[in-house]
């Protein structure tokens, strides 16, 4: 059954929560109003569903809506999509459905997905966009380069995850507890921030590496990034000391309310913006630290799981470097990187713009009186 | 308490919590250094698995600890023995030798290549970052912006086997003279002569651009921001009011004040840089730190693999601490040590 929502209705379902209990003693407490009590009944029945509309509208439909509106951000999603959807197909493949490659086909592309194994094509060494069938050319074992690198993405994506819980969870709770308590804890949390920031990521990554011979990529990708949390931990520190200052936050300090009420509700919603930079530069470092480590043959490997199991491959067993001809191996694995990579940082780029909110007024010359001003501001400089 | 000794405490604090890091990964840990090694010593030689007393030498002279002594003795052992600069033997790589010796050799290299990757970058990113800000929405902000970022993207050993490959193997006009491997050419002898000078920087050109070129993007673009921040300040204001000249204003009030908050960011671009001389020197084939731990993993060399992760770290705390004092020099304010009340 159809109701036409009025104006009360909304305002309603936006206080009751969409609990029905909350919203019935509501009602009864309101002593004459029972007898409307099934025609709303029926309304919030129909607000569940909208409502739920409205959650999806707001955490994730608008934002996105947002970050759509720059070009910047829109260009990274493009790109991390795909990164994303090469490694689901792959592991959709993997498992068996092998949908992608009907689509394929009924597009009318002769590539197929298949497993990168010796003697895939009959030709070696095939050059790079000299035949439609294997689009990026095969190695010295008759692989299908293209095929190889969307082999690789299932177990870079898991080690990308792992990574960035890790680093975005750690330095949020460390950050904002040393910013926000300050005395002894601020001292010990930043003392051990300082010397996780100092310490080289890779000799710390490559010794431990060498110590416990993993292949899980879960366990891979906390362990590159194993002190990667020490500079978004301490940025987000420095933003906690300006924010505690905050009139709002005083305000909710002198209300009684709770250290980490204080931090959930008005501190942490600021730091959105820089830890979702951080998340993607979490993401950009262990792709770079994976793939360089798998390269120069440190982390050891069965099958191809990283584009850099690839670059090894050609830099040490087929010699891509000394024969003519063949920087093509090289060149092919390095080239996802690079984009991804590229993508990677255009997202973060166009974040930081959307959430600095001098910059984005600036950009879209907020007010004509404000834009005057800028100008005179920064009237050309002799 | 005085600012400077507060930063060479906490320096030192490091290094303290560094070694002790690594004493963790030698001997407590359930897959130590030490089990590694004592494993790979019976390997080699099976006698020794009867004879108690000739492997537990063995394993002090490479690791500096005695497999027998409890946690607390070793430690002090270990601790005392790095402070003396005794790094233990190496029985991997150049079996025997000592690897305060091996390191010593080749740390000078890489801070030679590191400095230069480090100056280079900044100044290009400092200055490139000013300049776009005061440009803002030119067609030379817009073209490097997205030069920057594209670059960013690169990752250097990318660059580096780019490089390599392009420059380095080339014969094509000046490029002869840029090689791609060594940390020096043929028969040249360490010294204060023009063929030593311009060898080492020849040689140390590539790896250092691979850093520069891959790293100065970002930095540039976070100064730049920065920079347009900083010149919407009232202050900046005022002084041109005041008259001041254009000069002072960009160093001074903008300069100084954009370039305070990249501080963080500056720090962890020495670390990444540290990290990535392991995987650059490789490339290049340049005999510094970074080199030789790559080597030592190959070989399953842990006395010189320890050896080097100390020694890179320490060499980085010292960078850092260095940083730090121009860093107090840049804000007067962090000195004063006025640090609010503890809610």
């Amino acid at each position: 059954m159809k109701v036409k929502r009025t104006e009360d209705d909304t305002a309603f379902d936006e206080t009751s929560d969409g609990r029905d209990s909350e919203y019935t003693s509501r009602l009864l407490s309101d002593g004459g109003q029972t007898a409307r009590m099934f025609d709303d009944t029926e309304v919030t029945e129909v607000t569940r569903t909208q409502q739920f509309a409205e959650v999806v509208d707001e955490s994730i439909v608008q934002p996105t809506k947002i970050a759509w509106s720059d070009w910047r951000t829109k260009i990274g999603m493009i790109i991390i999509s795909l990164f994303f959807f090469m490694g689901a197909v792959t592991s959709l493949h993997r498992h068996g459905y092998e949908w992608f490659n009907g689509a394929l086909a009924a597009v009318g592309m002769p590539w197929q997905l298949g497993e990168p194994r010796a003697q895939q094509a009959p030709e070696r060494f095939l050059r790079p966009f000299e035949s439609w069938q294997y689009p990026l050319g095969t190695d010295m074992m008759g692989r299908d380069l293209l095929s190889g690198i969307f082999w690789a993405t299932p177990q870079m994506i898991q080690m990308v995850i792992a990574a960035g819980v890790f680093v975005t969870v750690v330095a949020t709770v460390i950050g904002t507890t040393a910013g926000y308590k300050r005395g002894n804890t601020e001292t010990v949390l930043m003392t051990l921030t300082d010397i996780a920031m100092t310490i080289p990521g890779l000799p710390l990554v490559i010794v431990i590496v060498a110590l416990i011979d993993t292949t899980n990529p879960f366990l891979l990708g906390i362990i590159l990034s194993i002190n990667a949390w020490a500079g978004l931990a301490r940025s987000i520190h420095s933003q906690v000391l300006s924010l505690r200052e905050h009139s709002y936050v005083e305000a909710s300090r002198t209300m009684g309310v709770g250290t980490s009420g204080i931090l959930r509700k008005d501190i942490l919603p600021n730091l959105m913006p820089y830890i979702m930079i951080n998340f993607t530069f979490a993401a950009r470092g262990v792709i770079y630290a994976s793939v360089a480590l798998y390269f120069l043959g440190v982390l050891s490997y069965d099958g191809i799981g990283n584009w850099g199991v690839m670059m090894n491959m050609a830099y040490a067993v087929m010699g891509a470097f000394e024969v003519p001809g063949r920087m093509y191996l090289l060149l092919v694995p390095m080239a996802p990187v690079v984009i991804v990579s590229f993508g990677f940082i255009l997202f973060s780029q166009g974040t930081d713009r959307l959430f600095n909110p001098r910059v984005r007024t600036r950009h879209e010359g907020a007010t004509k009186s404000e834009a005057e001003d800028e100008d005179t501001i920064h009237g050309p400089v002799k | 308490m005085n600012w400077h000794l507060k930063r060479a405490g906490q320096a030192l604090f490091t290094l303290w919590a560094v070694v002790t890091l690594s004493f963790v990964m030698v001997r407590m840990l359930p897959w130590s250094a030490e089990d590694i090694v004592v494993a790979e010593l019976i390997q080699q030689n099976p006698n020794l698995a009867q004879n108690r007393d000739m492997l537990r030498r063995q394993v002090q002279d490479m690791l500096m600890i005695d497999p027998d002594a409890s946690i607390t003795e070793a430690y002090v052992q270990y601790m005392m023995s790095v402070m003396q600069g005794d790094l233990g033997t190496t029985y991997g790589v150049r079996s025997g030798e000592e690897v305060s010796a091996i390191i010593a050799g080749a740390l000078p290299w890489t801070i030679w290549v590191m400095s230069l990757a480090t100056f280079g970058m900044f100044a290009l990113a400092l200055a490139l970052g000013a300049i776009m800000a005061y440009r803002e929405q030119s067609a030379f902000d817009y073209s490097n912006s997205a030069v920057a970022i594209v670059a960013a993207s690169i990752p250097y050993y990318v660059a580096a086997v780019v490089f390599i490959k392009y420059i380095g193997f080339s014969d094509f006009l000046f490029l002869e003279m840029i090689p791609a491997r060594n940390r020096l050419p043929d028969g040249v002898a360490v010294g204060l002569t023009f063929e030593f000078v311009s060898g080492a920087f020849r040689h140390a050109l590539l790896p250092a651009l691979s850093f520069i070129v891959t790293g100065y993007g970002l930095t540039a673009l976070a100064m730049r921001g920065n920079s347009i921040q900083t010149l919407g300040e009232d202050y900046v204001r005022v002084a041109r009011l005041r008259g001041l000249p254009d000069r002072r204003i960009a160093l001074r009030y903008v300069g100084r004040n954009a370039v305070l908050p990249l501080y963080t960011w500056l720090i962890i671009s020495i670390g990444t840089m540290f990290g990535g001389a392991v995987i650059l020197e490789q490339l290049f084939n340049y005999h510094g730190v970074g080199y030789w731990m790559l080597e030592a993993i190959e070989a399953n060399d842990m006395p010189l693999m320890m050896g080097t992760f100390i020694v890179l770290t320490a060499a980085m705390v010292v960078a850092i601490w260095f940083g730090d004092l121009t860093y107090g020099k840049l804000d007067p304010r962090i000195k004063s040590g006025d640090e609010g009340e503890a809610y």
